[in-house]
């Protein structure tokens, strides 16, 4: 039994010995048919594979799609595409760089900052992709380079669209700029699983609805496979399936009115956002000074990045959605609304006004804008003359989160969610920010004082907010508590089909938002805003004379100086110390279809700067009266009863 | 102690149970695939540290490999088996679909491909089954091999993955092979086999067919599925001789090859190193074969000659599948290039079975048959 058992042992050993050679033999004989395999085809046939490879090969070339054109809610352009023709160099291709373009002068007309733009963006790419270095050639050059297109190996003139901003400076905030992908752009780009999507494609929305509404004006890649000889050229297609072209858009702007807003600050910097407050659309989005969305289509050059960068004006700052501010007198009607909301005050309830508070113990006197005090002050005169004293003894009487809270209802201190990125959200000063602010190092204390209430109840102190915000809010109140979100989409339109979708009046895009405020309580604050503009007393009275349109308006002024108990001078500060002058306003008043916020860095009283600026938007929305342009319309040197 | 004895005796510790040969051997295929995949991936590094740290992890698996005893292998044959084989019926009946294909399994916290565990599992049980039968064999057991063997091939290439089919049914078709199966048996099956080609025709899906057809004539399709084989074979026959260079392929470079990281990856290695890095990545398969081999004779029991040779001829299939793929003699099957494609789970499951190989090889002597 046990002899059999090791003879089976043996036996199989045999046998597996026997099926190991075998294996073995095959193995050889499959590898060694595989090296032939290789050997033909590296050796005998590589003459042929060789000229397969250098001559004539199959390449997939994306179709770029045509990017989406926007207008403004009047269908002019203000963003579009041109086709022109760009010389390109695959560098890999390419020996000597410098010396193929000094060999160029005479043919193609290449520029220093050609140059310079060309070796940045060299810098960042791939050696095998090729690069623009001179775009919008003309018609000579591109014969003339034709002509000499074999002295050129790895140069090549390629025909493709561009982007141009007809309207250069004018609402660049809101419309943006694409620009060359980048790094960042790259990575967003993968993560997103967009790769195939963007074969090809060069530029992306930066900035603005550009930015934003990437997704809408991309469209979707199509492609084409070309026999390309070893020179990189197409000689045929052989199939191809077409890119389809992005969404038009067509925006909530009117870009005479946002024209008009523009030139109306003059010299001045700010922002202006003016609404339908019957829709959240957006009809004007200024901020000042704007820049020549141009240059970045593709790729600043150095010196125009330097020039707008360093600017001490800060052309690149968008001030409507992320300039703050301290809104000054401005904040008072929301402020007095509060008090009529909570039962702190009544219409009729009012204060003497010696033209200065006090706290008792404190010795400080908080200073009424009037010298000797406006006298007898109830809620509707404390707005019409923006009485500052009514609100210093409102505040002192009123707890800040309380506060807090109301203006948190129209929006102080919260994006107000416009469809472009890039917002601020301001300050809303509350207790529970003076102990944020205290655990960042920010503050000395995370106790709120009530110094600090009295300052901010007048809109000075830690109070900050966007012009977007105040006018968010003021539409809010124009429209009897129903607040819509600010955008500045009107409607997507295919390009192809023309279906239109998203129109921003459906309600479910935009949804109305009733506000808990009472109606009753508006009432009162309109009345107040409407006797602003039409009472004899009021600080925009002589702004809107003779406007032939009944408006509600504030005036409203930012402290940069910090006054100390002093008088303020306006020629004794330096210019950039000057107070802003901030105005918001709505109209008609009995049915309002525009409410605007406007905010003029260092121009002095609201009365004197925003309002007019405010009166130029008005009067072209709802007359149609274009404002002489000889004339400037910010008088900030008549320093009247301005706030 | 001196330290010098000190390092030694971790070396040694480090180094017990593996085999030297077959180790240096992996070092310089794992430097050549580092060299490729950072060349075909367009130079970047993430890519190529990924694949760094794939064999780094792969080491650590072989090295625990190498110290498990074969007959403890032994004992989790079943288990393993089973276990494989319930997932891959999971699969067929409430699998993910990605791309078309139902092979993943959603577990909650880990989605798994069950078929790579049968990649294991089935040359463990077979050879595990022979072990116990190892004084005769008849028809039944045959049969009952057969049994074992097609169960997972089937549900495998249903979900549809023909490579990794093809992959478990060599590599359990190599037990049942180097156990003994008689010549007449092999010769009627193959015979068998034939007959039903034209049954198997009609199970495979229609993009599987193409790649059959378009095998026979490329040309008929140069856009479609034509279009892998066609550039593929234009890099490596224009790599000539010497090759274009590291990191000079023009094939590679210009976006034609497609996969070149991963599956078609030898097209990058045959433009850029031509005909004498094709030669050497062939000797150094051979090496590691030969080496395999030579261990599955020394080896002391049924189970672990078997196993052995099983592990050794997938190896062999691997390469043999893939290069015939990428060089245009075999259809276009996703099986990546061992040890040089991208990819963890490849390199994973191969370094498990040269763990494996290590230990039978080490364990010879301590085990009486």
């Amino acid at each position: 039994m046990i002899g059999t058992a090791i003879k089976n042992r043996e036996a199989e050993l045999n046998t597996f010995r026997n099926r190991v050679l075998v294996a073995g033999i095959f193995i050889l004989i499959a590898f060694g048919a595989l090296a032939s395999r290789m050997f033909y085809m590296q050796v005998i046939k590589r003459d042929y594979f060789h000229n397969l490879a250098e001559a004539n090969r199959i390449s997939l070339v994306p179709l770029v799609p045509n990017r989406g054109i926007i207008t403004d809610r009047n269908g002019v352009v203000l963003a579009a595409n041109y086709s022109a023709y760009t010389l390109r160099v695959t560098p890999s291709k390419v020996k000597d760089l410098d010396a193929a373009f000094d060999a160029l002068a005479g043919i193609v007309d290449i520029q220093p900052r050609d140059r310079r733009r060309f070796k940045r963006l060299l810098e960042d790419s791939k050696n095998f992709e090729s690069l623009p270095l001179r775009n919008r050639l003309n018609d000579e050059e591109i014969a003339r380079f034709a002509v000499n297109r074999f002295r050129f190996p790895g140069f090549e003139i390629s025909a493709g669209l561009f982007r141009n901003y007809p309207f250069g400076e004018v609402a660049s905030h809101a419309i943006g700029h694409i620009g060359r992908i980048n790094d960042a752009d790259l990575k967003r780009i993968e993560a997103n699983g967009l790769t195939i999507k963007y074969k090809g494609t060069d530029h992306i929305g930066k900035l603005g609805i550009e930015g934003s509404y990437e997704s809408e004006l991309h469209g979707t890649t199509g492609s084409e496979q070309v026999e390309i000889d070893s020179g990189g050229r197409a000689i045929r297609s052989l199939a191809k399936s077409e890119s389809i072209a992005g969404n038009n858009l067509t925006l909530t702007l009117d870009i005479k009115l946002q024209k008009i807003a523009e030139a109306a600050f003059g010299d001045f910097r700010g922002g202006l956002a003016a609404i339908d407050p019957n829709t959240g659309e957006v009809l004007a989005l200024v901020s000042k000074p704007g820049f020549d969305p141009n240059l970045f289509v593709d790729g600043i050059d150095p010196q125009n990045w330097d020039l707008l960068n360093n600017s001490p004006d800060k052309p690149l700052l968008n001030r409507v959605l992320r300039g703050a501010y301290s809104p000054g007198s401005t904040l008072k009607p929301f402020l007095a609304l509060a008090a009529l909301e909570s039962g702190k005050r009544t219409p009729s309830q009012s204060i003497r006004d010696p033209g200065y508070f006090g706290l008792p113990g404190v010795a400080h006197r908080w200073r009424d804008d009037k010298e000797g005090g406006h006298g007898v002050v109830d809620m509707h005169k404390s707005i019409v003359e923006s009485c500052d004293t009514y609100y210093y003894q409102l505040a002192s009487e009123t707890d800040i989160d309380k506060t807090a809270e109301f203006l948190s209802l129209l929006g102080f201190g919260a994006k107000s969610g416009i469809d472009i990125g890039g917002e601020m959200e301001g300050i809303l000063p509350s207790r529970a920010w003076k102990e944020k602010q205290h655990a960042r190092g920010l503050a000395d204390s995370p106790k709120w004082h009530q110094g600090e209430s009295i300052s901010t109840g007048i809109g000075q102190g830690q109070n900050s907010y966007t012009p977007m915000q105040l006018a968010h809010a003021v539409a809010a109140i124009a429209n009897d508590g129903v607040a819509y979100r600010p955008h500045l989409v009107r409607n997507v339109v295919n390009a192809g089909t023309g279906l239109v979708r998203n129109v921003s009046d459906q309600p479910a895009a935009y949804p109305a938002t009733r506000l808990p405020i009472k109606i009753e309580n508006i009432a009162v604050i309109k009345a107040a805003l409407v006797g602003v503009t039409t009472e004899p007393g009021g600080t925009g009275f002589r702004p809107f004379a003779k406007a032939g349109y009944i408006s509600g308006g504030k005036t409203g002024t930012t402290q940069l100086f910090n006054l100390k108990g002093e008088k303020y001078k306006e020629g004794a500060v330096s210019h950039r110390l000057r107070d802003h002058s901030w105005y918001i306003a709505y109209a008609p008043a009995d049915k309002p279809i525009i409410a605007l916020a406007v905010l003029a860095e260092n121009a002095g009283f609201g009365s004197a700067t925003a309002a007019p600026i405010a009166r130029a938007v008005m009067d072209y929305y709802l007359l149609g009266k274009v404002p002489d342009p000889k004339k400037p319309i910010a008088t900030p040197n008549e320093p009247k009863n301005g706030d | 102690m001196s330290p010098r004895t000190a390092i030694d005796r971790v070396f040694d510790i480090l180094a017990r149970r593996l085999d030297g040969p077959l180790m240096v051997t992996l070092v310089v295929l794992a430097a050549l695939s580092l060299a490729v995949v950072y060349s075909a991936s367009g130079q970047s590094n993430d890519r190529t540290l990924g694949q760094a740290r794939n064999f780094a992890v792969a080491l650590v698996v072989l090295w625990v490999a190498a110290k498990i005893p074969p007959q403890q292998l032994m004992r989790l044959a079943v288990p393993i088996y089973i276990a494989g084989l319930s997932l891959l019926v999971s699969v067929a009946l409430f699998g993910d679909i990605r791309n078309g294909a139902r092979r993943w399994l959603n577990l909650g916290f880990i989605t798994i491909q069950p078929s790579e565990i049968m990649k294991i599992g089935v040359p463990l049980l077979l050879a595990a089954y022979f072990h116990r039968k190892e004084d005769g064999l008849n028809m039944k057991d045959y049969f009952f091999a057969g049994l074992i063997l097609l169960l997972p091939a089937g549900l495998i290439m249903r979900q549809p993955d023909l490579g990794t089919s093809v992959l478990i049914f060599s590599s359990g078709f190599f037990v049942i092979f180097l156990a003994g199966l008689s010549w007449r048996l092999l010769i009627a099956a193959g015979i068998a086999g034939l007959a039903a080609l034209p049954f198997a025709w009609n199970m495979l899906h229609d993009y599987q067919r193409t790649r059959v057809l378009t095998l026979l004539d490329p040309g008929t399709d140069p856009l479609g599925a034509g279009y892998h084989i066609i550039q593929s074979t234009i890099a490596i026959g224009s790599g000539g001789v010497f090759g274009k260079g590291w990191l000079n392929g023009s094939q590679s470079r210009l976006d034609f090859i497609p996969e070149r990281s991963t599956d078609f990856i030898l097209a990058v290695l045959g433009e850029e190193f031509g005909l004498i890095g094709l030669l050497l990545l062939i000797t150094l398969y051979l090496i590691i074969i030969g080496r395999g081999l030579m261990i599955a004779i020394n080896a002391p029991t049924t189970f672990s000659r078997l196993l052995a040779g099983a592990i050794t001829m997938t190896f062999f299939t691997y390469a043999f599948v893939n290069i015939g793929m990428v060089t245009g003699v075999l259809p276009v099957v996703g099986v990546p290039l061992p040890l040089v494609s991208y990819g963890g789970t490849a390199i994973l499951s191969m370094f498990m079975g040269f763990g494996i190989l290590m230990s039978i090889a080490s364990h010879k002597r301590l085990v009486s048959t």
